[in-house]
């Protein structure tokens, strides 16, 4: 899937640095990482806890900022942007999916959809509700499109996830542990989406710790105490469609 | 992000947590009831009692012989004959400050028709009376200024006295009445007024020139009180300046000058007005009392609403989190607590004014106290709750605005 004509850099990471002060003693999460994603890259980034893959994620999101060095993410300069600057950033550049889903509790699979775009003052109701429905439709969700949060399944709930992630057709989707939660059958059910997204010209970007799922992405970054271990391209990329199709069938009750 | 999504939002969240909602606004909902319900009784007894002033006659202002004082000495304002009729001619015929005037002069015995008989008073005056005490003639009519001048032996009736004599219901125009020993002919009729506000019963009377009292029953010259109308209630102080004047130059009462001092007034003039005045002031004493406790309870609505709020901000640090992540601003999650603070205290100030009317009719409907509901308490009450509600909703909702995204997502 990976070719050498020259694409478009989503991200590119310069020396970034973070440091925390934790009481007297500084931690430092992040010691000096730099690379550049291109578009429609799907790039696993691993590492045992304590290997600064959060922070990574954090900074890769927005959510932070590194102490030095710079992130440029789709052509911005991320590391001087104000704490409301940054969410309108996220809200436009940025889809994020949780280990556990984080949907609002008691609402439509729709509406969870169309959060992301409640903060988007320039789309219209109507637009909202179209592109929700769009958004769900492409994770396999377009019958469950009024179904609460409680009355969903585990992948379900993260395809709705995933939804949200792209109904504002970000530059990135990042997910965090995206499968962590989920039986081995969902969990290949999910990357089978992944690699469609990917497919599809997404830049995709998945932290985990479980290193079976780098089989299934393009690149594969390991970071072991704040600094990059390795930096690889994946020659030869599995299906996670023929992996789940050699599961065994679920037991039928 | 725009308003109208934030109210979607804020609207979602209320709606999402139905009791929760509910409890918050319950204390702002008491509160506003209750101040709608003691405002309304505070008011609602005020106007009743200025109703029943106003009732005993409107700007009224009466003259009675005699200061309060005398030499040290208080005087029975009956022993008093300072005040003659000279004094209501002089009055009736200089002044410009009233539109009515009549002497007084009253006597109490028993009238008896038929083998029918009652005890009841007898009030010389003449026909400003009814301008002056607001009252109407139901049947027959006034006696008039002929009979005034003749002291003819007419009289009119109050409803009290003239079910009494005449318990028959037949009409007691032309009939011949005797009060003590004296025939009185019945020229009309008053219309009732019922009781004043002191339990008098302002029909229990009969009304007769004065000057037939005078020289018929009394036999004196003097007058017991003269009570008179100004022109505006606004008027009354000049008026009573005006009397003043006219009554120290007929009695030839000394000013003041450099070697004595003035002669004290020898008569006493009260107006309606200083009651009112007096009246008022009580009941807004009350208004304002039962208003500032039930104010107590809205404040601690107030808090109620600061509590849940707050303890809601924490419950839902998960959810601000991934709002912040998917791009609420800081402002955005500070609105968003706001408004849901200000839909809970304004939708509870709402039920609060429907429900302190209620509140209000049902004590006026139990207890049978007057009520009357002001536009500016409904007014004022909203405005303070929803004061209140944002401004206990402030603290929980910056609280929320500044959370971390990182930390706040990964809360459990």
């Amino acid at each position: 899937m990976e070719n050498h004509l020259p694409k478009k850099i989503v991200i590119e990471l310069q020396n970034v640095k973070r440091k925390f002060i934790v009481g007297n003693e500084v931690v430092h999460a992040l010691r000096n990482v730099s690379f550049k994603i291109c578009e429609g890259e799907f790039v696993t980034i691993m590492g045992t806890s304590g290997s600064g893959k959060s922070t990574l994620l954090n900074q890769l999101g927005c959510l932070d900022t590194p102490t030095s060095g710079e992130y440029i993410l789709d052509g911005i300069s991320v590391r001087t942007m104000k704490r409301s600057e940054r969410a309108v950033l996220r809200n436009r550049k940025i889809g994020f999916v949780f280990q556990n889903y984080n949907l609002l509790p008691k609402t439509t699979a729709v509406e969870n959809v169309e959060l992301p775009l409640m903060y988007n003052p320039s789309i219209s109701a109507k637009e909202r509700k179209e592109r929700a429905i769009r958004s769900l439709e492409m994770v396999g969700l377009g019958n469950r499109l009024y179904h609460k949060s409680n009355q969903m399944s585990g992948g379900q709930m993260q395809r709705v996830a995933i939804a949200r992630a792209l109904v504002n057709d970000p530059a990135v989707l990042l997910a965090d542990e995206a499968t962590g939660n989920l039986d081995t059958r969902t969990s290949f059910e999910i990357l089978v989406l992944f690699q469609k997204l990917h497919s599809m010209g997404r830049t995709i970007i998945f932290v985990t710790h479980n290193p079976e799922i780098a089989q299934y992405s393009s690149r594969n970054i390991t970071l072991r105490d704040g600094l990059i271990r390795e930096d690889k391209h994946n020659v030869n990329i599995l299906s996670a469609t023929e992996a789940l199709s050699q599961l065994p069938l679920p037991l039928e009750d | 992000m725009n308003t109208t999504n934030l109210f979607k939002i804020a609207l979602k969240a209320i709606a999402s947590n139905k009791l929760r909602s509910f409890l918050t606004a319950l204390g702002i909902i008491i509160g506003v009831a209750s101040v709608i319900a003691m405002l309304a009784i505070g008011q609602g007894s005020k106007r009743s009692i200025r109703k029943q002033i106003s009732e005993m006659g409107s700007n009224m202002i009466m003259i009675h012989p005699g200061a309060d004082m005398r030499g040290g000495v208080r005087k029975d304002a009956d022993e008093m004959q300072t005040l003659k009729l000279e004094d209501y001619e002089n009055i009736r015929d200089e002044a410009k400050y009233l539109v009515a005037i009549s002497p007084s002069v009253n006597s109490g015995g028993q009238f008896i028709y038929g083998n029918n008989n009652t005890p009841s008073s007898i009030y010389g005056v003449n026909e400003d009376y009814l301008t002056i005490q607001q009252r109407k003639i139901e049947d027959g009519e006034f006696f008039t200024e002929q009979d005034i001048k003749t002291a003819a032996k007419v009289c009119v009736l109050g409803k009290t006295v003239a079910n009494n004599l005449f318990p028959d219901g037949s009409s007691p125009i032309g009939r011949v009445v005797r009060f003590n020993s004296i025939p009185f002919r019945v020229t009309g009729v008053l219309r009732s007024k019922g009781y004043n506000s002191w339990g008098m019963d302002q029909d229990d009377i009969v009304l007769a020139p004065y000057t037939t009292v005078m020289k018929r029953i009394l036999a004196v010259t003097y007058l017991q009180g003269i009570n008179c109308s100004a022109i505006t209630e606004s008027a009354t102080d000049m008026a009573i300046e005006e009397i003043t004047a006219i009554l120290r130059k007929n009695h030839k009462l000394k000013e003041e000058t450099e070697s004595m001092e003035a002669d004290a007034d020898d008569f006493t003039i009260r107006s309606q007005e200083e009651i009112s005045t007096m009246m008022n002031s009580t009941m807004d004493l009350l208004t304002i009392l039962l208003g500032s406790v039930a104010g107590i309870s809205l404040i601690v609505g107030g808090i109620g609403i600061m509590n849940i709020m707050y303890v809601s901000v924490t419950e839902r640090t998960k959810e601000i989190g991934l709002r912040m992540s998917v791009g609420a601003r800081g402002i955005d999650i500070l609105s968003q607590f706001l408004i849901e603070a200000a839909i809970l205290s304004i939708a509870g100030g709402i039920i609060g004014v429907i429900l302190g009317i209620g509140v209000a009719y049902a004590i006026n409907f139990a207890a049978n106290m007057p009520i009357l509901i002001q536009w500016w308490s409904i007014a004022m009450s909203f405005g303070v709750c929803t004061f209140i509600g944002i401004f206990f909703g402030w603290y929980p909702a910056k609280k929320a605005a500044n959370m971390d995204p990182i930390e706040a997502i990964r809360y459990e």
